[in-house]
């Protein structure tokens, strides 16, 4: 197990991203936008703005996701390189409002 | 009311599941209950600093240091329950003996309370931050009323001690004698579902990019958002759509923990006393 991470940690190299970082913020408990388009099969950074005063945890089952930003701080969520279809998210402590979807395009 | 009671009810079973589990593990072991304890308090404090840093802690390692942080302590958790079977490999006998002669209290079982008090504390740490963070939003934006909050806070907690608890007391109606067989099999899973979960926060924070692609997909069989999905990952690592470096690292932690138990963890002989060097 040891030996397995440090050899992957050795490849660290960044895959390429097809763009810069998506802006995403979150605002009222609400993202902006709701639907974040990227393309099937290439890796992704969504760089979420969050503009409230409490913290929220973005998290998506489907895209293997948990990464909680600060209130009014910003935080990359990175997304893997996914088949084409939607992969709903959601912001965990306001689920009620806070909910999104990423679409995969071919 | 009912959102926090929720949030409340997942995190707690989470977390309580791994201390139902530690304190069978440890049944008739002097002192156990205080480290146990030492580990809960351990974790409260840790999952305090954790949210009131959630955005210090982020910003570590170009970003990366909230998924960094997260990896480390469940990797340190991986660890300790090695240790922990490792060590029970070669004793255990002897635990279930002496847990069999009755009104004798185990005193083999000492060595490991510490490790087992570190992986008590990063559970209650990870599952404890989310609640920490939630529940102190809901205060701050004032939306629900503190007392309406604080009962479903309440509830959720007693909801999610409550099932770990029957998970306990269901595990001691298993006879000494296999006991510490089935806790063993549980630490085992376990440590291998919180390294595939490590491995997950490593390629989240970017330093894994290797072996991603999902290899199954179970979501139509079981979803991890349901409860049952929830409480088999936590215990035993499930996850409905795996990709190659979480199989991987599950597997691996697997034979690690196998492989050090029958060579390291091998029975010790029958005690019989060594007379020290220079009597």
């Amino acid at each position: 197990m040891k030996k397995f991470l440090a050899a992957s940690l050795l490849l660290i190299a960044e895959p390429g991203l097809a763009d810069g970082p998506i802006a995403v913020t979150l605002q009222n408990h609400k993202f902006s936008p709701a639907e974040i388009h990227v393309k099937a099969n290439t890796p992704a950074v969504i760089a979420l703005t969050n503009k409230d005063a409490t913290a929220e945890e973005f998290d998506s089952t489907s895209l293997k996701v948990e990464k909680v930003v600060a209130g009014n701080s910003s935080g990359n969520v990175r997304i893997r390189a996914l088949d084409p279809g939607r992969y709903p998210f959601m912001g965990e402590y306001h689920s009620e409002s806070a909910q999104g979807v990423v679409v995969a395009d071919k | 009311m009912l959102s926090a009671l929720l949030i409340v009810f997942r995190e707690v079973i989470e977390a309580g599941l791994i201390v139902g589990i530690v304190l069978a593990a440890t049944k008739g072991v002097p002192r156990r209950s205080w480290f146990v304890t030492l580990g809960v308090i351990g974790g409260v404090l840790g999952a305090c600093l954790v949210a009131a840093f959630a955005g210090e802690l982020a910003s570590l390692f170009q970003g990366s240091g909230q998924e960094l942080f997260n990896a480390s302590i469940l990797l340190l958790a991986v660890a300790m329950l090695t240790w922990h079977n490792v060590w029970m490999a070669s004793h255990g006998r002897e635990m279930a003996r002496e847990l069999k002669a009755a009104g004798h209290a185990v005193t083999t079982g000492k060595r490991t309370l510490a490790a087992l008090a570190i992986v008590v504390g990063v559970a209650v740490l990870r599952e404890g931050s989310e609640v920490v963070l939630f529940l102190y939003g809901i205060v701050a934006q004032g939306g629900t009323s503190n007392a309406a909050l604080a009962l479903g806070g309440v509830l959720g907690c007693v909801a999610g001690a409550g099932v770990s608890a029957l998970m306990y007391f269901g595990l001691l109606t298993i006879p000494a004698n296999r006991l510490f067989a089935v806790t063993s099999g549980l630490i085992t899973l376990l440590a291998a579902g919180m390294a595939a979960q490590a491995v997950l926060f490593l390629q989240n924070g970017g330093y894994i990019n290797i072996l991603s692609d999902t290899v199954w997909n179970t979501s139509w069989l079981l979803s991890e958002d349901g409860i049952a999905g929830r409480l088999l990952h936590t215990l035993i690592g499930y996850s409905e759509a795996p990709d190659g470096a979480q199989i991987i690292a599950y597997l691996a932690a697997i034979a690690l923990m196998l492989g050090l138990m029958r060579t390291v963890g091998k029975p010790a002989p029958r005690s019989v006393p060594v007379p020290q060097a220079g009597e």
